[in-house]
């Protein structure tokens, strides 16, 4: 346990180090923030409208879940943006040992291979928690102007971070599998756009078709947790994408050392 | 200390190592001499642990790499053969964090990365970033981290590449000074190396061990086996079968070229001379003897001379 943390501290101050976390967190920040402006915007058009339409009739409007529908929304397009900045996140995390040599080190040192893994896994998703931490602002913000539901959005979080674990832990195993961190990078997010687009082919196929496509669609399992559902089925879905890609950088490494 | 015992490693195309068997004592200094590619970094890796055999066994203070192999990490340091650095990192964060992973206690870890920063003589660019030291720095930062919690057996994989002629003299002293309490294995390619610090010389060729002695030893073997150089006035084809015909001559070829007139290097077995003889078959042949000398061999003569075999078709060593 105490090797996991010197391993992941190491890892999640290297983030700081490079120009990488500067770039991802700005990049996220801005665009998150954008949107929920966005978002806000449609909302106020609508009452607006609606507010003009009760007067005209003289009927109020429905009863509408204005601040659930903005979290909903800035969540999913937080989940999307995510689909973009996640492999910049694990791209080095062994393409750069594997290139400086470093992996030599770790390997020898008196740690086993799961804590090595472990380790980096922890610094990935210590620096995903942190992106998820700015939102915080724009909940403190719905939080201050209204009064939402907080079941929803608990769940949305949760929802986010299993996505988000899944995600780290497919571009890991991805980052043993080449030296070089761009690579890396693109192979994943190609991969995560397949799993996206998954969704997009299932609507035209067949039932029984549909059913496994959109069963494998990595965003599509997000949606109940960000309406609030949390089912089991979902849950394990994530889980167990975590646990392959943890599993499958444990088997990387161990066939590195026969390669290498 | 160390006992490796019929080591092989196979790749899907080659054999990097063929049935190595060695052991190292405690307190030695073992050299290994190889050319490149010779399999001297894949023999470390595999006692490292770095990666697994694929047959034979190696126990480090009798543990098998195989079985307990954070058992047998926590005794080894080890410089790879590209020092393993995080060049972003300070030298002094550096090393902390290796011996946290080595398990050196927090509350010994300061006065540890201390000691081994006094011993390679880095104090002075503690605060500095790795990226920025010159070759040198960044080498013996690489020593330091495998000196880090004080092994009992230290494997370095040329530890002195890249260094000048004053470092290097400063990391033998160092490697000299750490016999004793410290069983060190390290690889080299420079000759002069291996005699000056090592007790013990294991020469490695396409994966085969050619030759285990002393560094004396070695050149006492093959003080008696000395190269010859004679000119000869007579048809070059003749005179090669007529010195290979010879008892006690290892190989024969023609060094230098000038129509009849040539030059012969001849090889002889350890330990004889055959100076009288040669001398008499190429006069008894009525040839013309125009030059006959003999020079001694150096260690590094011995080197190129077990180690490439295609250029000696019957070696007087290697074939065993």
């Amino acid at each position: 346990m105490k090797n996991i943390f010197v391993l992941a501290e190491r890892d999640f101050k290297t983030y700081f180090v490079s120009p990488i976390a500067y770039v991802v967190l700005t990049i996220f920040v801005f665009l998150s923030g954008l949107f929920f402006n966005f978002f806000l915007g449609v909302m106020v058009q609508q009452v607006a409208s609606q507010a003009m339409r009760a007067a005209q009739t003289g009927q109020l409007p429905e009863p509408f879940d204005m601040p659930g529908w903005i979290a909903q929304n800035f969540f999913n397009w937080v989940s999307f943006i995510m689909l973009f900045l996640l492999p910049m996140i694990t791209m080095a995390l062994f393409s750069e040992e594997k290139k400086r040599g470093t992996i030599e080190l770790l390997l020898t040192a008196p740690i086993t291979d799961l804590q090595v893994v472990l380790g980096k896994f922890c610094a990935a998703a210590a620096f995903y928690v942190v992106l998820l931490v700015t939102t915080g602002v724009e909940m403190a913000a719905l939080y201050f102007y209204s009064k939402p539901a907080s079941g929803p959005i608990l769940a949305g979080y949760l929802g986010l971070l299993l996505y988000g674990l899944a995600v780290l832990a497919i571009g890991m195993f991805i980052s043993t599998l080449t030296e070089n961190q761009i690579v890396a990078a693109v192979i994943t997010f190609g991969t995560l756009l397949m799993f996206w687009l998954i969704d997009v082919f299932a609507r035209g196929a067949g039932e029984s078709v549909k059913a496994v496509l959109s069963y494998l669609s990595i965003l599509d399992h997000l949606n109940e947790f960000l309406m609030g559902v949390l089912s089991t089925s979902h849950v394990i879905f994530y889980l167990s994408l975590i646990l392959l890609g943890i599993f499958l950088t444990y088997r990387s490494l161990d066939s590195l050392r026969w390669r290498s | 200390m160390i006992s490796v015992e019929n080591l092989t490693k196979r790749y899907a195309t080659k054999t990097a190592i063929d049935g190595v068997s060695f052991q190292v004592e405690k307190g030695e200094i073992l050299g290994f001499l190889g050319p490149n590619g010779a399999g001297k970094t894949t023999t470390m890796r595999i006692i490292t642990g770095y990666m697994p055999a694929s047959g034979g066994t190696i126990k480090v203070d009798g543990f098998d790499v195989a079985d307990q192999p954070l058992e047998v990490r926590r005794r080894i340091g080890y410089l790879p053969e590209n020092p393993p650095l995080y060049t972003e990192m300070k030298v002094l964060n550096y090393l902390q964090f290796v011996g946290k992973l080595k398990g050196v206690s927090s509350a010994g870890l300061r006065d540890e990365v201390h000691r081994v920063m006094e011993k390679v003589n880095i104090t002075d660019v503690q605060t500095r970033i790795i990226s920025k030291l010159s070759k040198g720095y960044k080498q013996r930062v690489g020593i330091a981290q495998a000196l880090l919690n004080d092994p009992p057996v230290l494997i370095l994989d040329e530890p002195t590449i890249g260094l000048d002629p004053k470092q290097i003299h400063e990391v033998r002293d160092l490697v000299k000074g750490l016999a004793g309490n410290h069983t060190v294995v390290l690889s080299t390619h420079i000759l002069p190396e291996v005699e000056q610090t090592c007790h013990r010389v294991i020469i490695i060729d396409h994966g085969k061990i050619v030759a285990v002695d002393t560094p004396q030893n070695l050149r006492a073997q093959i003080q008696g086996a000395a190269r010859i150089f004679v000119e000869v006035d007579g048809p070059p084809a003749d005179v090669l079968s007529a010195v290979k015909a010879l008892p006690g001559v290892a190989n024969v070829q023609i060094a230098t070229e000038d129509g009849t007139k040539n030059r012969f290097q001849i090889e002889s077995e350890t330990g004889r001379d055959i100076r009288t003889d040669l001398a008499r078959t190429v006069v008894n042949r009525g040839w013309g003897l125009l030059e006959l000398h003999s020079e001694n061999m150096s260690l590094e003569d011995i080197f190129i001379k077990l180690t490439t075999a295609e250029e000696i078709p019957a070696p007087v060593e290697s074939a065993s």
